[in-house]
């Protein structure tokens, strides 16, 4: 398989860097490739920007980091103004309808997705807004399928959210099918 | 079995100066292990450094001397390894409440049921007569020879402040009582704090005129009070000695620890 | 955790070879990039019935575990530079009194507290000569969690083999990033336990004198042996010598038990050495990026290869003298500013030849950085 670079970018607490290892989880204990995360960050444990990185291969990966990502997400208007320039040439760069104003001059597939809108209008909880997002990164991409990454929250989320995580993976991936 | 035999007598003679207080603390100190039919197996003293600290050196227990200020610390992780051991540590001045103060005032507040005994004898001996955290402002030492400005902690109160569960003091002069007090602090199931007032004729007693050891052990008796009496009122400036906090009821650190643990098994299984 | 599969944080595969390898007593104070450390251990050592404590200091954090490990305890700590710091007077008193511990450093950037969430290996030299007066000293490393795994279980196994502390160095990126792991089954890994006594009660036991194959047994504070410890100079009993001749005999003891075992403490791995023009040495994250140029530049045809250290020290001169006999360069790639690159140039028939490849700013060197030093003495610019 090509090797898949993804940065997941936004502000602490949006759950980017939890994202990042569920997608990652997912890809090495349910579909048997090799993948690392890391992530960058600063001082605070809400707000500032986040940055969380995940390569995906079926050989061992040595340099951990991202630099050109395949696959870059922006849920803040400071992380894209940040990191919408390190896109690979015809890579993906989703994000947020919301939250983002997308810029014309990024050499990518740009998607803007009302992720966050859709998770308060259908499930009311904005704590799985990043798990909407993973599911449409999925929808996108198909890095990893849906089930594998299920199986991956249920050791990541609690009990009583995990219902509504399933319910965003599944709007996300729903949002990402309507793009043409 | 008498309270000699808890002695290695092949380290005698000791290398406390004639007419330190220190020897008198060790005396004490085992007399009270003696009342207590303690087995030399089942007490580790730990120390640091110091006078104070050679203490370790002449006595047949598991003993631990360590570094300057840390004895607290070490002593922390034998007794939460080991529980049933009483671990007694000895400390000077210094050692106690200037490098090591902060390990002091968190091992009281942790309340970990381990004996700390400070033999505060206003100064620090082993490296010349040094003014210590003890030292009264205006006391004179080797390197305070115009009068020391620094004002000095009363252990009682921060011991107590810091949520020990055992405060005395004692001194040298009043030798029965602080064998009993020692008693009852190896006995309490709590930190227990016990200050010895312990003369330093070498240093601390000549820089400030008080004459030799005898003299020294004699403003004790002149300048000391047993804790609440009248004297105390009609004369402010005399020192209270005696037993200040006796507490069994707060939680002790390694059964809390105890319980700790059969949570965390429970919540496992 | 069971045996297999898993996908973990660094930090947490020290935590787990270290309960794989018997830790009973931990003792910490927060710091990053170590933290996860001390919170994995604070779910799991009470499970197993062991010891976790967070104490007022790193001071108090070391002194504490090198009192449980007199008891017998397998013991542990975790920091960070501003942490190991303050922990030296410790470790000192641990290589003089020979306690078994093992003390996890997860370097950050610095000097003081630096650059607290950026990666750094500049606490190198500080593991080596960071306690005052002569002393030997153990520090390993690892790159993957694989061998943070196994580098951990050989961490404490070396501790009591030798009855020293043990460093382990880690950095932020492979503290922090996350990858596949593979718990082996107990068994598969051998550890070593706390050698101990087998003189009955009665018999004169010397805490202080070694067995013909240089070991120390051990008693545990509370059984029946009883001795004095100190961090002063000691006899064979453990009481205070000022006497020349045994001074003498102790530090060269202190000394000689690491330096002559250099070659069963020593971890190495190699990467495409048999025909390499070009040596690259590294360790820890930094080796990442190194085996990532090599892998790169094999597949081009050009003869580069990787010496990847795990034992820092005591250093491996023999190791990389003779995997760089035949180097016309060799590059050392870490993020310090040459730390082990003065090792390796004291190492090599050439010194002359020793580049130093590497990052002082906070960034984890990427194989960009590490392809410009190779363009530049290879003529090409950059």
């Amino acid at each position: 398989m090509e090797r898949c670079r993804i940065v997941f970018s936004g502000a602490g607490g949006q759950g980017v860097i939890t994202a990042a290892i569920i997608l990652a989880e997912a890809a090495v204990l349910h579909e048997g490739l090799e993948a690392t995360q890391t992530q960058s960050y600063g001082p605070e444990a809400r707000g500032g920007a986040t940055r969380a990185e995940v390569i995906i291969a079926d050989a061992p990966i040595r340099y951990p980091k991202v630099t050109q990502p395949n696959v870059l997400v922006c849920l803040t208007q400071e992380a894209y103004n940040k990191y919408s320039g390190i896109i690979r040439p015809g890579g993906i760069l989703l994000s947020d309808s919301r939250l983002v104003k997308p810029q014309s001059k990024v050499d990518a597939r740009q998607a803007s997705l009302p992720m966050y809108d859709s998770v308060i209008k259908e499930i009311g909880k904005p704590i799985v807004f990043n798990i909407c997002m993973l599911g449409s990164v999925l929808g996108m991409t198909r890095i990893v399928s849906l089930e594998s990454v299920t199986k991956s929250l249920q050791t990541h989320i609690p009990g009583e959210f995990f219902e509504s995580s399933t319910r965003a993976l599944a709007l996300g991936a729903g949002l990402a099918s309507n793009i043409d | 079995m008498p309270f000699k035999d808890y002695l290695r007598k092949r380290f005698f003679p000791h290398i406390w100066c004639p007419g330190c207080g220190h020897g008198i603390v060790l005396g004490c100190l085992l007399r009270a292990i003696e009342q207590l039919a303690i087995g030399k197996n089942d007490v580790v003293m730990v120390s640091g450094i110091g006078c104070s600290s050679r203490i370790c050196g002449y006595v047949d227990f598991h003993t631990l001397h360590t570094l300057h200020g840390r004895a607290l610390a070490f002593a922390t992780g034998v007794k939460m390894s080991v529980p049933r051991l009483n671990v007694i540590v000895p400390m000077g001045d210094g050692d106690a409440l200037a490098i090591g103060g902060n390990h002091f005032i968190h091992a009281a507040r942790r309340n970990i049921a381990m004996t700390a005994i400070v033999m505060n004898n206003r100064t620090y001996g082993m490296t010349g007569g040094q003014y210590s955290p003890l030292s009264c402002h205006g006391d004179f030492a080797t390197n305070a020879p115009y009068g020391n400005i620094d004002h000095d902690f009363d252990v009682v109160e921060l011991a107590r402040a810091a949520g020990a569960t055992f405060v005395a003091r004692s001194t040298t002069f009043h030798a029965r009582q602080t064998t009993e007090i020692i008693r009852k602090a190896i006995a309490h199931p709590g930190f227990a704090v016990v200050e010895v007032l312990s003369q330093c004729p070498t240093y601390y007693g000549r820089k400030n005129k008080q004459g030799g050891a005898a003299e020294m052990m004699e403003w004790y008796r002149d300048n000391t009070t047993p804790v609440g009496s009248k004297a105390k009122q009609q004369n402010p400036t005399l020192i209270e000695r005696g037993i200040f906090v006796q507490d069994a009821g707060k939680p002790e650190y390694c059964c809390e620890y105890k319980k700790l643990v059969e949570r965390a098994r429970r919540g496992a299984s | 955790m069971s045996a297999g599969l898993k996908f973990v944080q660094g930090n947490e595969a020290c935590v787990e070879a270290a309960l794989y390898a018997g830790l009973q007593f931990y003792a910490g104070y927060p710091i990053t990039p170590s933290s996860e450390i001390a919170e994995h251990l604070a779910v799991r050592l009470p499970r197993v019935g062991g010891t976790f404590l967070q104490l007022e200091d790193e001071i108090a954090s070391i002194c504490a575990i090198i009192g449980a490990s007199l008891t017998g305890c397998k013991v542990m700590t975790a920091t960070s530079g501003p942490g190991f710091s303050l922990m030296q007077e410790g470790l000192g008193y641990a290589i003089m009194a020979e306690i078994p511990c093992v003390i996890v450093n997860v370097m950050r950037g610095g000097p003081s507290t630096g650059l607290p969430t950026c990666p750094s290996q500049g606490d190198i030299c500080q593991a080596r000569w960071g306690a005052h007066g002569d002393h030997a000293i153990i520090a390993l490393t690892a790159s993957t969690l694989q061998d943070v795994f196994e580098i951990t279980v050989h961490a404490f196994n070396t501790a009591e083999t030798y009855r020293t502390p043990v460093i382990l160095l880690l950095d932020e990126v492979v503290g922090h990033m996350r990858e596949k792991l593979v718990v082996p089954e107990a068994g598969a890994i051998a550890t070593v336990d706390r050698l101990k006594t087998s003189l009955k009660l009665g018999m004169d036991y010397h805490p202080y004198l070694p067995r013909e194959d240089g070991r120390l047994p051990m008693s545990d504070f509370g059984g029946q042996h009883r001795y004095n410890v100190t961090g002063l100079f000691h006899d064979m009993w453990g009481f205070p010598t000022q006497e020349p001749s045994m001074v003498h005999g102790l530090l060269r003891h202190l000394v000689d038990k690491i330096a002559n075992n250099a070659d069963s403490i020593c971890r190495y791995k190699e990467y495409y050495l048999e025909d390499a023009h070009i040596v690259l040495i590294s360790y820890g994250g930094s080796a990442r990026s190194a085996l990532h140029v090599v892998e790169n530049r094999r597949v081009r045809g050009e003869r580069l290869g990787l010496l990847e250290l795990q034992t820092i020290w005591p250093f491996p001169y023999s190791v990389v003298e003779s995997k760089c006999a035949n180097a016309r360069y060799i590059v050392v790639v870490e993020m310090n500013m040459g730390q082990v690159t003065r090792a390796v140039k004291r190492a090599v028939a050439h010194p002359d030849r020793v580049v130093l490849a590497n990052r002082i700013d906070g960034v984890f060197i990427t194989p960009t950085d590490i392809r410009n030093i190779l363009r530049l003495i290879q003529g090409k610019g950059v």
